[in-house]
C-alpha cells in the first residue's frame, strides 16, 4: 500500500470530527463558556480517552459528541461532524434519531440512570425497538447474547429483574449492553467505573473492552482515572478548563507527556510516605460486633492505633470500615467487645462519653459539602469547637482561628465566608481545622479524598501529614483507594465482610504472600502500565 | 404470602383502628353539642317531666361511655340505629331507620361524585401530563393560570355564575338539581350538569398541577436523561419513563379529591337544591338528629380511610421495589 492510499483510508475511516466546539452554561444569571474552542477526531474503532478535573469539560465534550447539551447549557460555535452529518445543523428530531442507535451513552451512576419501574431487558432494547432495526423478538434474544458475553450471571433470566434487583456492578454491564443493542458506531462511557469498587472495576472495564473490540465500536471513554484510562484507550485527550491541554497515543502520553499540567496529573501517584512502627497504642477496638438492626456488620474485630501514626482501613463497600469509625465515636454502640482509649474503656453510648472523652476523638467526612452548615461562616464552624472544647472567647479565640486558618495554608480572608463560597479542596481543609480545632489526639478520615481530584488529593494529604509530624496526631484512615493508602498509612488494616482479614504494617501487607482477599484486592488496582489489565486477566485465567 | 398482601392487610388493620378512634371522636363531639333533641323538639315551653320522659325513651338518660358501646356495637353488627325525629311525645312513633334515611342521600351523593370523578379525573390527568409536555409554553402557562383561577373563585359563586349563564342566559341546563329514583340516567344527567361542572373546575387545578409536579420532579432524574440520549421524544420521556414513576404521588391527591367529592359538597348541594348526604347532615346537625349526624359522619370518615388506602396500595403496586423486593 502506497504513502497516499493510507491517507485516503485514513481519511474515509474518520468517525467523528468535532470542530472548534464552544459550549456555555448559564449560572449566575449569565452564560459562562464550558468548553473554549475543542477539536476532537475520532477514527472507526479507536478509543479515545477524555481525561482532566472536574469542571475541566469532559462530560460536557463527551454529550457534544452526540450533540446533545445538557439543560441550561448551549452551544455557540463548531461542528460535529459524524459519518459526515453535522449534527448541529439536524432539528432535534433528526438528531435523536441517532441517538441510543447510531451513537449511544453510558452513564456514571447505572443506579441512578436505569429507569426503576421498568425491567433492564425492556431498556436494554428499548433503542433498537423503537427504529425497529429488527424484530422485537430477535432483539430480545440479542440482549441475552449481550448479557452472555458481558459475563452477567443468569444470561437468560437477569433481564426480568428491576433495577433495585442486581448489584451496581452489574448494573453498569447491562448498561453497556444496552448501549450495545442497537450496534451503535460509537459509545460514549462517561466514568462508567468510578463508582465501583476496585474488586468490582476490573471485571466491569474487562467486559467493555472485550465487547467495544468484538464489534468494533469506537469508543469516547471519559475517566479522572489515570490507570483505567491507560487499559482503554487508543488516544488520550488531557483537558482543563474546557480547553484541550495535549493529546498523544496512549503509550507516548504516559511516558512522555509534554506539557507540566499533565506530569502534575501523573506524579500524583508516586507520593508515599515511609512507614514508622509505634508500640504506644492511643486507641484499641478489641474484639468488636455490631450491627444495624438485625444485620450483623462487624463480626468481631481486631484494630490497635499507635499514638503519632497512621493506620489505614481498606475494604470495599459494605465490607464494615465505616461502621466502625461509627462505633469509635459512639454513633453506633457496639454489642460486643470493647474501645479502649488510652488504655480507658470507652462508654459505648455517645451521651455516656464525658466532654473530654468526646474531644480527644475528631471526624472528618467525605462529603465536606454535607458535613458543614451551609448558613454558617468558616469563622463560626471553626471557632465553635473552640468554645465547646476549650471555652475560648473574643480576642483569644479570633487568634486561635486564625492560628488554625494557617495550619491549614489559609488566611483571614476565608473568614466571612460560607461553605457554597468554597472549592471541595478548601471545604475539606476547613473540616480538618474544625477537627484540629479540638486538639484531637485522633483523628477519623472516613475517606475524606474520595470525592476530590487528583492533585487536590495530593494537597489534602500532605496536609495532612505535615500536621501529623507538627502535633503528632494519630490517623485512622478509612479508604478504598490504595493509592492513598501508600501515600499516608504507617500501618494497614485489610477488611472484608465485616471481618479483618489481616493487620499490619504497610510493607508487610502490600509485598507478598497475602491472604486471598488482600491479594484479590491489591491485583485490582489499576497500575499505569497500558498491558496492566491484559496481563492481570491472562494471569489470573492461567491461575484458575 | 406475598408481602405486599401483608402489607395490605397491615393496611387494612390499621384503617379500622383509625376508624374506631373517629368513631370515640364523633361520638364525644355531638355529646358535646349544645341543647339536645328534647329541648329541641318540645321546645322552651315543655315541663321537665316531658323532657325526662322523652330523654329516656330515646336513651339519653343513660351514662355517655355505656351509649357510646351501644351505638358502636350496633354498627357493627350493621345497624346505624333509628332517627330521633319523627318520634313524638304524643305517642305515636313515625320515626325512620337511620339506613332508611342515609341509603336514597347517599346513592344521590355518589352519583354526583361519580359522574364528577369520571369527567374531573381524566381531564386533570391528561391537563398535568400535557403541560408538563409543553411546559413554560403558552399553553401550559394559561392551563395553569385557568385552573389557578377556577380554584381560587369560592364553589358557590362558581355556581351562581354557571346558574347564570347556562340556566338563565342560555336555557342550556336547569338551575335546580332536584332528582328523583323515577327519573331516567339522561334526564338526570342533564340535572346535574351544573353541579359537576361546578366540582370539576374546583377540583381539576388541585390534581392536575400535582401531576404537572410529579411529572416534571422526575425530569431531572439521571435516568430521564438517560432516556433522552437513547432517543426517546419528549411524549415517550412523559409517558414511558416518567408517569410509572408518578402514579403514588398522582394516587394520593386523587383520592384526596374524590373524598372531597363525598364529604365536602354541601355548598354546592345547597345551592343547586341537591338531596345528598352533607345538606342532610347539615339539617340533622341542626335538628340535633344525633344518629344521622353520627352516621354521617361515620360513613365520611370512613369514605376518606378506604380512598387513601387505595392510593397507598397503588403507591406499593406501581412501585417495583416494594412489589418486587430483592
Amino acid at each position: 500500500m502506497s504513502i497516499d492510499n493510507t491517507q485516503e483510508d485514513s481519511q474515509q475511516d474518520i468517525l467523528l470530527d468535532m470542530r472548534n466546539i464552544r459550549i456555555e452554561g448559564f449560572s449566575d444569571e449569565q452564560w459562562h463558556p464550558i468548553i473554549k474552542g475543542v477539536d476532537l477526531t475520532l477514527k472507526r474503532g479507536q478509543i479515545m480517552g477524555l481525561i482532566g478535573e472536574s469542571g475541566a469539560g469532559k462530560s460536557t465534550l463527551g454529550l457534544a459528541a452526540m450533540g446533545f447539551a445538557r439543560p441550561g447549557c448551549r452551544f455557540t460555535e463548531g461542528e460535529v461532524n459524524f459519518n459526515g452529518t453535522d449534527l448541529l445543523k439536524l432539528k432535534e428530531v433528526e438528531r435523536r434519531k441517532y441517538w441510543g442507535t447510531k451513537i449511544a451513552y453510558v452513564a456514571q451512576s447505572a443506579a441512578a440512570a436505569f429507569n426503576p419501574a421498568q425491567r433492564l431487558i425492556d431498556q436494554t432494547i428499548e433503542s433498537a425497538n423503537r427504529m425497529q432495526l429488527r424484530p422485537e423478538a430477535q432483539s430480545r434474544e440479542d440482549a441475552v447474547d449481550l448479557y452472555k458475553s458481558l459475563h452477567l450471571p443468569d444470561p437468560g433470566t437477569i433481564g426480568e429483574r428491576y433495577p433495585h434487583q442486581v448489584s451496581g456492578g452489574q448494573l453498569q454491564r447491562v448498561m453497556t449492553a444496552m448501549a450495545m443493542s442497537a450496534r451503535p458506531d460509537l459509545i460514549i462511557f462517561d466514568e462508567p467505573t468510578t463508582a465501583l469498587d476496585v474488586t468490582t472495576q476490573v471485571e466491569v472495564l474487562a467486559s467493555m473492552r472485550e465487547i467495544v473490540e468484538q464489534h468494533n465500536t469506537a469508543a469516547i471513554y471519559i475517566t479522572h482515572d489515570l490507570a483505567v484510562v491507560a487499559q482503554m484507550a487508543d488516544v488520550i485527550k488531557v483537558l482543563r478548563y474546557g480547553e484541550e491541554v495535549e493529546q498523544a497515543q496512549t503509550r507516548t502520553m504516559l511516558t512522555e507527556p509534554k506539557e507540566a499540567y499533565t506530569r502534575s496529573l501523573w506524579s500524583v501517584r508516586s507520593l508515599e510516605k515511609p512507614e514508622e512502627a509505634g508500640d504506644d497504642i492511643v486507641l484499641s477496638m478489641q474484639d468488636i460486633h455490631a450491627a444495624y438492626g438485625a444485620v450483623p456488620v462487624l463480626q468481631g474485630i481486631n484494630i490497635n492505633l499507635p499514638r503519632g501514626k497512621t493506620v489505614a482501613v481498606v475494604g470495599e463497600s459494605g465490607s464494615g470500615k465505616s461502621t466502625a469509625a461509627r462505633v469509635i465515636t459512639g454513633l453506633l454502640p457496639q454489642s460486643q467487645g470493647e474501645v479502649k482509649f488510652n488504655g480507658e474503656v470507652l462508654p459505648s453510648q455517645l451521651k455516656d462519653r464525658t466532654p473530654e472523652q468526646l474531644r480527644q476523638i475528631q471526624m472528618i467526612y467525605q462529603m465536606a459539602d454535607t458535613a458543614m452548615n451551609p448558613r454558617q461562616t468558616v469563622e463560626k464552624i471553626i471557632g465553635r469547637p473552640l468554645e465547646l472544647y476549650h471555652n475560648l472567647s473574643g480576642a483569644k479565640k479570633a487568634a486561635r482561628i486564625d492560628e488554625l486558618l494557617n495550619m491549614i495554608e489559609l488566611d483571614e480572608s476565608f473568614l466571612d465566608r460560607l461553605p457554597g463560597e468554597l472549592s471541595g479542596g478548601q471545604k475539606q481543609r476547613i473540616c480538618i481545622a474544625r477537627a484540629l480545632a479540638a486538639n484531637p489526639d485522633v483523628i477519623i478520615c472516613d475517606e475524606v479524598t474520595s470525592a476530590l481530584d487528583q492533585i487536590v488529593q495530593e494537597g489534602i494529604l500532605k496536609l495532612l501529614l505535615r500536621l501529623q509530624q507538627e502535633f503528632g496526631i494519630s490517623y485512622l484512615f478509612i479508604t478504598h483507594d490504595i493509592a492513598t493508602v501508600k501515600a499516608i498509612s504507617d500501618e494497614i488494616v485489610v477488611m472484608y465482610q465485616g471481618k479483618v482479614v489481616e493487620q499490619g504494617l504497610k510493607s508487610e501487607i502490600l509485598s507478598p504472600p497475602h491472604p486471598e482477599y488482600t491479594e484479590l484486592l491489591l491485583s485490582s488496582v489499576p497500575d499505569m502500565d497500558p498491558d496492566w489489565l491484559t496481563n492481570l486477566l491472562d494471569s489470573r485465567v492461567s491461575s484458575d | 404470602m406475598h408481602p405486599v398482601f401483608i402489607t395490605i392487610i397491615k393496611r387494612l388493620g390499621l384503617g379500622l383502628v383509625t376508624l374506631f378512634v373517629v368513631s370515640a371522636i364523633i361520638f364525644s363531639s355531638v355529646s358535646l353539642l349544645p341543647g339536645d333533641f328534647g329541648e329541641a323538639v318540645l321546645g322552651q315551653a315543655a315541663t321537665e317531666e316531658t323532657v325526662a320522659a322523652f330523654r329516656e325513651e330515646l336513651g339519653l338518660d343513660k351514662p355517655a361511655v355505656q351509649r357510646y358501646f351501644e351505638w358502636a356495637g350496633a354498627i357493627l353488627k350493621g345497624d346505624l340505629g333509628t332517627s330521633f325525629s319523627g318520634r313524638s311525645a304524643s305517642g305515636v312513633d313515625r320515626s325512620r331507620s337511620v339506613a332508611g334515611m342515609i341509603a336514597p342521600r347517599l346513592k344521590n351523593t355518589l352519583f354526583l361524585a361519580g359522574v364528577t370523578a369520571v369527567i374531573a379525573v381524566p381531564l386533570a390527568i391528561i391537563l398535568g401530563l400535557s403541560t408538563a409536555l409543553y411546559r413554560n409554553s403558552w399553553y401550559d402557562r394559561s392551563i395553569n393560570a385557568t385552573t389557578l383561577t377556577t380554584i381560587s373563585i369560592p364553589d358557590f359563586f362558581i355556581a351562581y355564575l354557571l346558574i347564570l349563564v347556562f340556566a338563565s342566559l342560555w336555557k342550556v341546563f336547569p338551575s335546580l338539581s332536584t332528582v328523583d329514583p323515577s327519573m331516567l340516567l339522561g334526564e338526570r344527567l342533564s340535572r346535574i350538569a351544573l353541579p359537576t361542572i361546578t366540582l370539576t373546575l374546583v377540583i381539576v387545578a388541585h390534581m392536575m398541577r400535582m401531576t404537572r409536579a410529579a411529572i416534571i420532579g422526575l425530569l431531572a432524574s439521571p435516568y430521564i436523561e438517560m432516556a433522552r440520549l437513547k432517543g426517546a421524544s419528549r411524549s415517550e420521556i412523559i409517558l414511558k419513563h416518567a408517569l410509572p414513576n408518578a402514579w403514588a404521588p398522582i394516587a394520593t391527591v386523587v383520592a384526596f379529591n374524590l373524598a372531597f367529592l363525598v364529604v365536602g359538597v354541601v355548598v354546592v348541594e345547597v345551592v343547586f337544591v341537591y338531596p345528598g348526604i352533607g345538606q342532610l347532615m347539615v339539617d340533622s346537625v341542626t335538628s340535633r338528629d344525633i344518629p344521622v349526624v353520627q352516621a354521617c359522619a361515620m360513613i365520611f370518615a370512613g369514605t376518606y380511610i378506604l380512598l387513601n388506602l387505595i392510593a397507598d396500595v397503588i403507591g406499593i403496586v406501581t412501585n417495583p421495589r416494594l412489589l418486587h423486593p430483592r
